[in-house]
């Protein structure tokens, strides 16, 4: 036990505070609005963990994250070896610890918030996944093991294609992830903004996994460039990771005008081709005075905040239930609201309204009060009739979610899929046809990160088994 | 990276480049397009595949250069190299027999329309090439035309080269014609060039297939910045098409939505003029 403290001295002990950016500074650029902790802090911290026997974090964690373990460490101060057993469990921790819902997943389960505040499990993990980053030669060099000389296709290079890949490669085989966009990361590149998962950080992760002999190819669609035919001749098994990239439409009218995005394009325009932030990017972006994001979730939480960095003056989340029943994260909400973002709750978009010449000029909307639960255990929003009025706009993004991209399934027709297109994938991963598994959002929908690296993982392991 | 083999002048501002893409080269089939990026930071530009050669594992590109970001692919030299190709993209063009078909090209259109048309002739039809420009020199590939061709009709503006007025005027005549008339008509060019051809044909009920290149990003259906309504349906035009039935495009709401960045495109116009003026001032 590397904890001098007592355990009355550790219970003693309030929870730390992530350091902000300024939200009037911050609301204007894309600099990072977390800090990050300092040593003295994240050392304190981690001591308030009681290193509890029956380790309930460990499994609220998606990728079972030895989380005592390097609280423990990182308490006594011995971050080589915290870094060690984090980098070991977690492929992108870096990455989660900006990113995951802790508060409904490790945190959510730590013996410390039944009476007062949980340890800040997802601050300490960046803290020392920071660290490692910043540190390369303080960490013990990852053995390998000898080559099996078996060959595995990871389609995409997002969150679930990262983690299997890195932990397939740590089992000594052979790994080629195709990645249909110019750049590595997937939605860690294209969908989560600057302000939340500097880019820089994607790319030391991905250079890791280089590092360890993983190959990346970029420019590949599978499904076009390649069948999953011709990857299943050429490798002894594939994953796929290809995310749900189809954005869904609002089916109202007014969808066309110009100024209305859907989420993907709007982030994507502005995360992977820098539109709006970089002034020399050549990709543009119609920026809007008063913007209205229509959703809900995190998306639509990041969607918002880029229109307020943007330049937006009333930036807007137009969403049809009300806030306790968002499903975006906590911090998420609580920043968005700190930089001036407006929630225009219990609406719905009936109607893009547009100007004569074609741009968008206001989204027509109907008050909505909520009802009994449905199916989701959600109340149910019902319209109010009579109630329609405009919210000024000229820039109008869809947030309500996405669907799975048909590229690679119209060219395998043995693939099971479900009613909405997903592939059908058991717990691990593995699909209708032998040596070809499947996770995150393209098998999940839309989900989170976190779960996405979760088939990863399991998917890697049971893969695995299947080489052997 | 993809080594650019060739880069050939075919009109002002428009080359042709040959681009090793293996890969590419393999998979595709006429109709596709790819994306391509100069360097790392640059814009997503598609373009169509004119033609493949899967053993030589090339492809080749045709690119008007209309902005700042075209201007630079076009100015990669032979031995020089694109960061990004990303291909092929869309759907193949629906090739069958019908018998009598007519293709007609609009100035850079041309170039999309020259693979098709080749694999339309190589199915067993019998092809009337129509292509027009503002002036001779914008008349390309009649000659590559011409070798699958049973007839090449030209149009300029001016009348400098073939017949003096639009595309349509000799796709008038040619409907009028009963031994010539087309069975199918594929047109490929300008947003109001295509809409002509397709009101032209739709009273005379002549399947009429249109190319379009609306604004996309990553040409795969994440963004759905390409959106077009055909009969009344939002339609990807980078999954979907880019090929539609001409005679249900709302061509208006199209050619809406392309003028969505023109403001910034004028303004990255002007900027590179000015930088091109700074500079020839500069070095006297």
């Amino acid at each position: 036990m590397a904890n001098d403290l007592s355990m009355k001295e550790r219970l003693a002990l309030g929870r730390v505070h992530m350091p902000e950016l300024e939200p009037s500074v911050r609301s204007r650029n894309f600099e990072e609005v977390n800090r990050g902790l300092g040593m003295e802090d994240a050392v304190q911290e981690a001591k308030r963990c009681i290193q509890c026997k029956h380790r309930p974090c460990v499994e609220g964690c998606p990728v079972g994250v030895s989380i005592p373990e390097f609280l423990d460490a990182l308490a006594a101060e011995n971050l080589p070896e915290a870094a060690r057993i984090l980098q070991g469990d977690n492929a992108l921790p870096a990455v989660c610890g900006r990113v995951c819902p802790q508060e409904t997943q490790c945190e959510a389960k730590c013996v410390r918030g039944v009476k007062g505040e949980p340890v800040a499990i997802g601050y300490l993990e960046r803290f020392v996944a920071d660290w490692a980053m910043a540190n390369p030669e303080k960490l013990a060099k990852t053995k390998l093991p000898p080559a099996t000389g078996k060959k595995v296709a990871v389609v995409g290079c997002g969150p679930a294609g990262l983690t299997a890949a890195g932990e397939l490669a740590r089992a000594g085989h052979g790994v080629t992830i195709f990645e249909a966009l110019h750049d590595t990361g997937g939605v860690l590149r294209y969908g989560i903004p600057e302000f939340r998962l500097p880019k820089e950080i994607i790319d030391v992760e991905v250079s890791r996994l280089v590092a360890m002999g993983v190959e990346i190819e970029c420019n590949v669609i599978v499904g076009k460039t390649l069948t999953l035919g011709q990857l299943r001749e050429e490798f002894d098994a594939v994953f796929i990771a290809n995310g749900a990239g189809l954005p869904t439409m609002l089916n109202i009218p007014g969808e066309n005008l110009k100024g209305v995005y859907s989420a993907n394009e709007f982030l994507t325009r502005v995360n992977l081709m820098e539109a709006g932030r970089n002034p020399d990017a050549p990709t543009p972006i119609i920026a809007g005075r008063q913007v209205a994001v229509i959703g809900g979730g995190n998306t639509a939480m990041d969607c918002v905040r880029t229109a307020r960095r943007l330049g937006a003056e009333r930036a807007m989340i137009v969403y049809r239930r009300g806030e306790t029943e968002m499903p975006a994260r906590v911090e998420e909400i609580k920043h968005a609201k700190e930089e001036g973002v407006e929630f225009v709750m219990l609406t719905a978009p009936l109607e893009i309204v547009g100007t004569e010449d074609g741009w968008v000029a206001a989204l027509r909307c109907r008050r909505m009060e909520l009802g009994p639960p449905d199916d989701s255990g959600r109340r149910k929003p019902v319209p109010v009739e009579g109630s329609d009025f405009d919210l000024p706009a000229e820039v109008v993004v869809n947030a309500v979610g996405t669907r799975a991209n048909p590229l690679l399934t119209a060219t395998a027709p043995d693939l099971d899929l479900n009613r909405w297109g997903n592939i059908v994938a058991d717990e691990n991963g593995a699909t209708s046809i032998p040596g070809v598994f499947a996770g995150g959002d393209m098998v999940r929908g839309g989900a989170t990160v976190i779960l996405a690296m979760g088939d990863g993982k399991r998917a890697a392991a049971a893969i695995g088994k299947h080489l052997a | 990276m993809y080594e650019i083999l060739e880069n050939e002048i075919l009109a002002p501002n428009l080359h042709r480049l040959t681009v090793k893409a293996p890969r590419v080269a393999s998979a595709r089939k006429p109709g596709q397009f790819v994306i391509v990026r100069a360097e790392r930071g640059d814009e997503r530009i598609p373009l169509t595949i004119g033609d493949a050669d899967p053993a030589a594992g090339t492809v080749t590109l045709f690119i008007q250069a209309i902005g700042a970001s075209t201007r630079k692919i076009v100015d990669i030299p032979v031995g020089g190299a694109l960061r990004d190709v990303a291909g092929p993209l869309g759907q193949a063009t629906h090739i069958e027999n019908w018998g009598r078909v007519a293709c007609v090209g609009g100035g850079v259109g041309t170039a999309v329309l020259f693979p098709l048309a080749r694999a339309l002739a190589e199915a067993g039809n019998e092809v009337t090439t129509i292509i027009g420009g503002r002036s001779e020199q914008y008349i390309i590939l009649a000659d590559e035309l011409a070798a699958f061709s049973a007839e090449v009709l030209i149009t300029t503006e001016d009348g400098s080269r073939g017949r003096k007025g639009f595309v349509t005027h000799a796709l008038a005549d040619l409907i009028a014609d009963p031994a010539r008339a087309p069975k199918v008509v594929l047109a490929v060019g300008p947003v109001p060039m295509m809409r002509a051809v397709a009101e032209l044909t739709r009273p005379h009920g002549i399947e009429t297939v249109v190319s379009l290149n609306p604004i996309m990003i990553d040409g795969t259906g994440m963004c759905g910045g390409c959106r077009v309504v055909v009969g009344g349906e939002s339609k990807f035009a980078c999954v979907d098409g880019p090929e539609f039935d001409g005679h249900l495009v709302d061509f208006e709401g199209l050619s809406d939505r392309l003028t969505t960045y023109r403001g910034f495109e004028e303004q990255a116009r002007h900027a590179a003029t000015e930088c091109r003026l700074t500079k020839e001032v500069a070095n006297g």
